[in-house]
Protein backbone atom coordinates (compact mmCIF):
# COMPACT_ATOMS: atom_id res chain seq x y z
CA UNK A 1 0.00 0.00 0.00
CA UNK A 2 0.87 3.58 -1.12
CA UNK A 3 1.18 4.68 3.26
CA UNK A 4 1.93 8.15 2.25
CA UNK A 5 -0.67 8.88 -0.43
CA UNK A 6 -3.26 6.92 1.82
CA UNK A 7 -2.27 9.46 5.35
CA UNK A 8 -2.38 11.96 2.71
CA UNK A 9 -5.88 11.43 1.15
CA UNK A 10 -7.09 10.79 4.97
CA UNK A 11 -5.45 14.37 6.25
CA UNK A 12 -7.59 16.10 3.32
CA UNK A 13 -10.80 13.85 3.87
CA UNK A 14 -10.69 14.15 7.81
CA UNK A 15 -11.03 18.31 7.83
CA UNK A 16 -14.25 17.66 6.32
CA UNK A 17 -15.50 14.82 7.59
CA UNK A 18 -15.47 16.19 11.00
CA UNK A 19 -16.19 20.35 10.09
CA UNK A 20 -19.21 18.13 8.23
CA UNK A 21 -19.91 16.38 11.15
CA UNK A 22 -19.99 19.70 13.63
CA UNK A 23 -22.10 21.60 10.93
CA UNK A 24 -24.86 18.85 10.97
CA UNK A 25 -24.79 19.29 14.85
CA UNK A 26 -27.00 22.51 13.81
CA UNK A 27 -29.69 20.46 11.39
CA UNK A 28 -32.77 21.60 13.53
CA UNK A 29 -30.75 24.06 15.84
CA UNK A 30 -29.65 27.02 13.47
CA UNK A 31 -30.98 30.29 14.18
CA UNK A 32 -33.25 30.64 11.49
CA UNK A 33 -34.52 27.86 9.32
CA UNK A 34 -32.94 30.03 6.03
CA UNK A 35 -29.62 29.63 8.29
CA UNK A 36 -30.14 26.33 9.21
CA UNK A 37 -30.72 25.06 6.30
CA UNK A 38 -27.41 26.84 4.71
CA UNK A 39 -25.49 25.59 7.60
CA UNK A 40 -27.08 21.84 7.00
CA UNK A 41 -26.00 22.19 3.31
CA UNK A 42 -22.43 22.88 3.84
CA UNK A 43 -22.61 19.97 5.99
CA UNK A 44 -23.60 17.65 3.03
CA UNK A 45 -21.06 19.21 0.88
CA UNK A 46 -18.51 18.28 3.35
CA UNK A 47 -19.52 14.56 3.85
CA UNK A 48 -20.21 14.25 0.25
CA UNK A 49 -16.31 15.42 -0.72
CA UNK A 50 -15.23 12.84 2.21
CA UNK A 51 -17.02 9.87 0.82
CA UNK A 52 -14.78 10.70 -2.70
CA UNK A 53 -11.90 11.02 -0.73
CA UNK A 54 -12.70 7.59 1.55
CA UNK A 55 -13.40 5.66 -1.87
CA UNK A 56 -10.10 6.42 -3.25
CA UNK A 57 -8.53 5.85 -0.53
CA UNK A 58 -9.94 2.52 0.07
CA UNK A 59 -9.22 1.68 -3.46
CA UNK A 60 -5.04 2.75 -2.16
CA UNK A 61 -5.36 0.46 0.92
CA UNK A 62 -6.56 -2.53 -1.43
CA UNK A 63 -7.53 -4.78 1.10
CA UNK A 64 -11.29 -5.13 2.79
CA UNK A 65 -11.45 -1.98 4.34
CA UNK A 66 -14.56 0.31 3.63
CA UNK A 67 -14.90 4.28 3.37
CA UNK A 68 -17.80 3.51 6.21
CA UNK A 69 -14.89 1.75 8.37
CA UNK A 70 -12.29 4.46 8.14
CA UNK A 71 -14.83 7.50 9.11
CA UNK A 72 -16.20 5.55 11.63
CA UNK A 73 -14.45 3.06 13.64
CA UNK A 74 -10.84 4.59 13.92
CA UNK A 75 -9.72 5.76 17.23
CA UNK A 76 -9.45 9.57 18.00
CA UNK A 77 -5.55 9.54 17.60
CA UNK A 78 -6.09 8.29 14.12
CA UNK A 79 -7.85 11.43 13.35
CA UNK A 80 -5.73 13.41 11.16
CA UNK A 81 -7.94 16.76 10.99
CA UNK A 82 -6.86 20.15 12.06
CA UNK A 83 -7.94 21.23 15.86
CA UNK A 84 -9.70 24.26 14.24
CA UNK A 85 -12.53 22.58 12.50
CA UNK A 86 -13.29 20.19 16.00
CA UNK A 87 -14.16 23.26 17.91
CA UNK A 88 -17.22 23.09 19.37
CA UNK A 89 -20.48 25.54 18.02
CA UNK A 90 -20.53 27.27 21.24
CA UNK A 91 -22.76 30.14 19.07
CA UNK A 92 -23.40 31.02 15.92
CA UNK A 93 -20.58 33.24 15.61
CA UNK A 94 -18.12 30.82 16.39
CA UNK A 95 -19.58 28.70 13.95
CA UNK A 96 -19.34 31.38 11.53
CA UNK A 97 -15.97 32.51 12.90
CA UNK A 98 -14.74 28.61 12.26
CA UNK A 99 -16.17 27.77 8.42
CA UNK A 100 -14.42 31.29 7.64
CA UNK A 101 -11.16 30.56 9.06
CA UNK A 102 -11.30 27.11 7.16
CA UNK A 103 -13.16 28.10 4.14
CA UNK A 104 -10.07 30.17 3.21
CA UNK A 105 -7.59 27.74 3.66
CA UNK A 106 -9.90 25.26 2.34
CA UNK A 107 -10.73 26.69 -1.17
CA UNK A 108 -6.67 28.52 -1.66
CA UNK A 109 -6.03 24.16 -1.01
CA UNK A 110 -8.53 22.92 -3.35
CA UNK A 111 -7.23 25.74 -6.04
CA UNK A 112 -3.36 24.08 -5.57
CA UNK A 113 -4.72 20.45 -5.37
CA UNK A 114 -6.50 20.74 -8.44
CA UNK A 115 -3.23 20.80 -10.31
CA UNK A 116 -1.90 17.61 -8.82
CA UNK A 117 0.06 14.64 -10.66
CA UNK A 118 -2.54 12.50 -9.29
CA UNK A 119 -5.91 12.53 -11.78
CA UNK A 120 -7.96 11.26 -8.82
CA UNK A 121 -7.22 13.87 -6.68
CA UNK A 122 -7.06 16.71 -9.12
CA UNK A 123 -10.88 15.59 -10.55
CA UNK A 124 -11.76 15.76 -7.00
CA UNK A 125 -10.76 19.10 -6.19
CA UNK A 126 -11.72 20.30 -9.00
CA UNK A 127 -15.56 19.07 -8.30
CA UNK A 128 -15.14 20.36 -4.44
CA UNK A 129 -13.93 23.98 -5.74
CA UNK A 130 -17.69 24.86 -6.60
CA UNK A 131 -18.92 23.70 -3.57
CA UNK A 132 -16.24 25.77 -1.64
CA UNK A 133 -16.31 28.79 -3.53
CA UNK A 134 -19.70 28.71 -2.16
CA UNK A 135 -19.06 27.80 1.61
CA UNK A 136 -16.02 30.41 1.67
CA UNK A 137 -18.92 33.34 0.47
CA UNK A 138 -21.83 32.19 2.92
CA UNK A 139 -19.07 32.02 5.62
CA UNK A 140 -17.38 35.79 5.21
CA UNK A 141 -20.73 37.71 4.30
CA UNK A 142 -21.87 36.44 7.77
CA UNK A 143 -18.60 37.34 9.07
CA UNK A 144 -19.19 41.02 7.70
CA UNK A 145 -22.72 40.77 8.72
CA UNK A 146 -21.94 40.10 12.51
CA UNK A 147 -18.45 42.39 12.72
CA UNK A 148 -20.21 45.14 10.84
CA UNK A 149 -23.83 44.81 12.39
CA UNK A 150 -24.99 45.25 16.19
CA UNK A 151 -22.58 46.03 18.74
CA UNK A 152 -23.88 42.34 20.33
CA UNK A 153 -23.15 40.85 17.11
CA UNK A 154 -19.35 42.53 16.81
CA UNK A 155 -18.22 41.56 20.63
CA UNK A 156 -19.45 37.72 19.97
CA UNK A 157 -17.69 37.62 16.33
CA UNK A 158 -14.53 39.23 17.76
CA UNK A 159 -14.57 36.58 20.51
CA UNK A 160 -14.93 34.23 18.55
CA UNK A 161 -12.22 34.89 16.27
CA UNK A 162 -10.02 35.73 18.92
CA UNK A 163 -10.20 32.14 20.43
CA UNK A 164 -10.43 30.38 16.93
CA UNK A 165 -6.76 32.37 15.88
CA UNK A 166 -4.96 30.04 18.10
CA UNK A 167 -5.58 26.80 15.56
CA UNK A 168 -4.97 29.19 12.04
CA UNK A 169 -1.51 27.95 11.67
CA UNK A 170 -1.63 24.89 12.42
CA UNK A 171 -3.58 24.38 8.95
CA UNK A 172 0.25 25.16 7.49
CA UNK A 173 1.86 22.81 9.00
CA UNK A 174 3.46 19.54 7.12
CA UNK A 175 3.21 16.00 8.38
CA UNK A 176 5.40 13.23 6.83
CA UNK A 177 2.95 12.12 4.13
CA UNK A 178 2.23 15.46 3.06
CA UNK A 179 6.57 16.43 2.77
CA UNK A 180 6.12 12.85 0.52
CA UNK A 181 3.48 14.34 -1.51
CA UNK A 182 4.76 17.33 -2.03
CA UNK A 183 8.09 15.64 -3.40
CA UNK A 184 6.13 13.41 -6.00
CA UNK A 185 4.01 16.39 -7.26
CA UNK A 186 0.73 15.22 -5.39
CA UNK A 187 0.40 17.37 -2.64
CA UNK A 188 -0.37 20.90 -1.97
CA UNK A 189 2.83 22.75 -0.17
CA UNK A 190 0.55 24.46 2.65
CA UNK A 191 3.81 26.41 3.73
CA UNK A 192 3.17 28.27 0.55
CA UNK A 193 -0.47 29.16 1.39
CA UNK A 194 0.46 30.86 4.48
CA UNK A 195 0.97 34.45 3.31
CA UNK A 196 -2.19 34.36 0.96
CA UNK A 197 -4.18 33.04 3.47
CA UNK A 198 -3.62 35.79 5.88
CA UNK A 199 -3.59 38.44 4.07
CA UNK A 200 -6.99 37.37 2.66
CA UNK A 201 -8.39 36.98 6.19
CA UNK A 202 -7.06 40.47 7.44
CA UNK A 203 -8.42 42.04 4.59
CA UNK A 204 -12.07 40.62 5.31
CA UNK A 205 -11.69 41.23 9.04
CA UNK A 206 -10.84 44.80 8.29
CA UNK A 207 -13.80 45.32 5.63
CA UNK A 208 -16.14 43.73 8.77
CA UNK A 209 -14.65 46.42 10.86
CA UNK A 210 -12.89 43.99 13.22
CA UNK A 211 -9.49 43.43 15.37
CA UNK A 212 -6.88 41.25 13.43
CA UNK A 213 -5.87 39.19 16.81
CA UNK A 214 -2.52 39.56 17.44
CA UNK A 215 -1.44 36.69 19.38
CA UNK A 216 1.43 34.68 18.33
CA UNK A 217 1.34 31.71 20.18
CA UNK A 218 -0.54 28.78 18.07
CA UNK A 219 -2.21 25.58 18.98
CA UNK A 220 -0.74 22.43 17.34
CA UNK A 221 -0.93 18.61 17.32
CA UNK A 222 -4.37 17.85 15.25
CA UNK A 223 -2.87 16.81 12.38
CA UNK A 224 -0.29 14.28 14.25
CA UNK A 225 -4.04 13.34 16.22
CA UNK A 226 -3.22 15.02 18.97
CA UNK A 227 -6.78 16.58 19.36
CA UNK A 228 -8.48 19.03 21.96
CA UNK A 229 -11.03 17.53 24.64
CA UNK A 230 -13.46 18.44 21.97
CA UNK A 231 -12.72 15.77 19.26
CA UNK A 232 -13.88 12.77 21.82
CA UNK A 233 -17.13 13.97 22.47
CA UNK A 234 -17.74 14.44 18.58
CA UNK A 235 -16.53 11.02 17.65
CA UNK A 236 -18.73 9.73 19.99
CA UNK A 237 -21.66 11.17 18.21
CA UNK A 238 -20.32 10.47 14.95
CA UNK A 239 -19.47 6.61 15.47
CA UNK A 240 -22.35 5.53 18.08
CA UNK A 241 -24.26 4.19 15.72
CA UNK A 242 -21.59 1.81 13.95
CA UNK A 243 -20.67 1.15 17.29
CA UNK A 244 -23.59 -0.23 18.60
CA UNK A 245 -24.99 -1.68 15.58
CA UNK A 246 -22.10 -3.26 13.82
CA UNK A 247 -22.31 -3.12 10.08
CA UNK A 248 -25.97 -1.41 10.07
CA UNK A 249 -27.43 -0.67 7.04
CA UNK A 250 -29.83 1.64 5.69
CA UNK B 1 -32.37 37.91 21.81
CA UNK B 2 -35.32 39.59 20.10
CA UNK B 3 -37.42 38.00 18.17
CA UNK B 4 -38.09 40.17 15.84
CA UNK B 5 -37.89 38.64 12.24
CA UNK B 6 -36.11 39.75 8.98
CA UNK B 7 -38.24 41.25 6.72
CA UNK B 8 -40.19 38.04 3.96
CA UNK B 9 -38.51 37.87 0.72
CA UNK B 10 -40.88 36.14 -2.54
CA UNK B 11 -38.65 33.91 -4.49
CA UNK B 12 -38.94 33.37 -8.25
CA UNK B 13 -36.54 30.51 -10.01
CA UNK B 14 -36.63 29.95 -13.81
CA UNK B 15 -36.07 26.36 -13.84
CA UNK B 16 -34.76 26.32 -17.13
CA UNK B 17 -33.18 28.58 -19.66
CA UNK B 18 -36.35 29.62 -21.97
CA UNK B 19 -38.99 29.06 -19.52
CA UNK B 20 -40.05 32.00 -17.01
CA UNK B 21 -39.18 32.56 -13.55
CA UNK B 22 -42.30 30.84 -11.53
CA UNK B 23 -43.09 31.58 -8.00
CA UNK B 24 -41.04 29.28 -5.85
CA UNK B 25 -42.53 30.54 -1.70
CA UNK B 26 -41.12 32.68 0.39
CA UNK B 27 -38.61 33.57 3.19
CA UNK B 28 -36.79 35.81 5.92
CA UNK B 29 -33.42 37.24 4.82
CA UNK B 30 -32.41 40.85 6.05
CA UNK B 31 -31.47 42.23 2.84
CA UNK B 32 -31.95 41.45 -0.92
CA UNK B 33 -28.10 39.91 -1.20
CA UNK B 34 -29.09 37.52 1.90
CA UNK B 35 -32.54 36.61 0.31
CA UNK B 36 -30.21 35.18 -2.84
CA UNK B 37 -28.20 32.90 -0.95
CA UNK B 38 -30.84 31.93 1.55
CA UNK B 39 -33.23 31.38 -2.18
CA UNK B 40 -30.17 28.97 -3.08
CA UNK B 41 -30.24 26.75 -0.08
CA UNK B 42 -33.48 26.92 0.21
CA UNK B 43 -35.11 26.27 -3.23
CA UNK B 44 -32.19 25.21 -5.51
CA UNK B 45 -29.80 22.71 -4.06
CA UNK B 46 -31.05 20.26 -5.89
CA UNK B 47 -30.46 21.67 -9.47
CA UNK B 48 -33.84 23.77 -9.80
CA UNK B 49 -32.99 26.46 -11.23
CA UNK B 50 -30.72 28.68 -13.39
CA UNK B 51 -31.92 32.02 -12.33
CA UNK B 52 -32.78 33.68 -9.07
CA UNK B 53 -35.49 36.71 -8.13
CA UNK B 54 -35.98 37.90 -5.03
CA UNK B 55 -38.47 40.44 -3.86
CA UNK B 56 -39.67 41.64 -0.82
CA UNK B 57 -42.95 40.60 -0.22
CA UNK B 58 -44.17 44.01 1.20
CA UNK B 59 -43.59 45.14 -2.30
CA UNK B 60 -46.32 43.29 -4.09
CA UNK B 61 -49.79 44.32 -4.08
CA UNK B 62 -51.91 42.48 -4.01
CA UNK B 63 -56.08 42.29 -4.91
CA UNK B 64 -58.55 42.02 -2.26
CA UNK B 65 -60.39 38.68 -1.87
CA UNK B 66 -63.07 41.14 -1.08
CA UNK B 67 -63.41 42.49 -4.51
CA UNK B 68 -63.27 38.72 -5.99
CA UNK B 69 -66.87 39.67 -7.20
CA UNK B 70 -66.60 42.38 -9.32
CA UNK B 71 -63.10 41.17 -10.57
CA UNK B 72 -63.60 37.98 -11.53
CA UNK B 73 -67.13 37.20 -11.80
CA UNK B 74 -68.48 38.78 -14.46
CA UNK B 75 -66.31 36.72 -16.89
CA UNK B 76 -68.14 33.15 -15.76
CA UNK B 77 -70.97 33.93 -17.99
CA UNK B 78 -69.32 34.93 -21.06
CA UNK B 79 -67.99 31.69 -22.36
CA UNK B 80 -67.42 33.34 -25.59
CA UNK B 81 -64.22 34.47 -24.19
CA UNK B 82 -62.97 30.80 -23.41
CA UNK B 83 -61.40 28.97 -26.93
CA UNK B 84 -63.75 26.00 -26.10
CA UNK B 85 -65.46 26.17 -29.56
CA UNK B 86 -63.00 24.47 -31.29
CA UNK B 87 -62.03 21.00 -32.40
CA UNK B 88 -58.65 20.73 -31.34
CA UNK B 89 -56.41 17.68 -32.75
CA UNK B 90 -54.93 15.32 -30.37
CA UNK B 91 -51.19 16.28 -31.32
CA UNK B 92 -51.99 19.66 -29.57
CA UNK B 93 -51.26 19.25 -25.97
CA UNK B 94 -51.59 21.84 -22.93
CA UNK B 95 -54.40 24.30 -24.40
Amino acid sequence: MKENLYNYILGIADNSLILGQRMGELCGHGPSLETDIACTNISLDLLGQVRSYFQYAVKIAGDDRTEDDIAMLRKERDYKNVLLVEQPNLNFAYTIGRQFLFDVYHLAFLAELQKSKDLTLSAIANKCIKEVSYHERFSSDWVKRLGDGTSESKEKIQEAINDLWTYTDELFHQTKADKAMVLESVGVDVTKLKEDYYKRVKDLLEEATLKIPDSKWFQKGGKEGIHSEHLGYLLTDLQYMQRTYPNMEW
Amino acid sequence: MSKKNWPIWEIFVRSKNGLEHRHFGSLHAADAEMALENARDVYTRRNEGVSIWVIESKNITASNPDNNGELFEPAQDKVYRHPTFYDLPDEVKHM
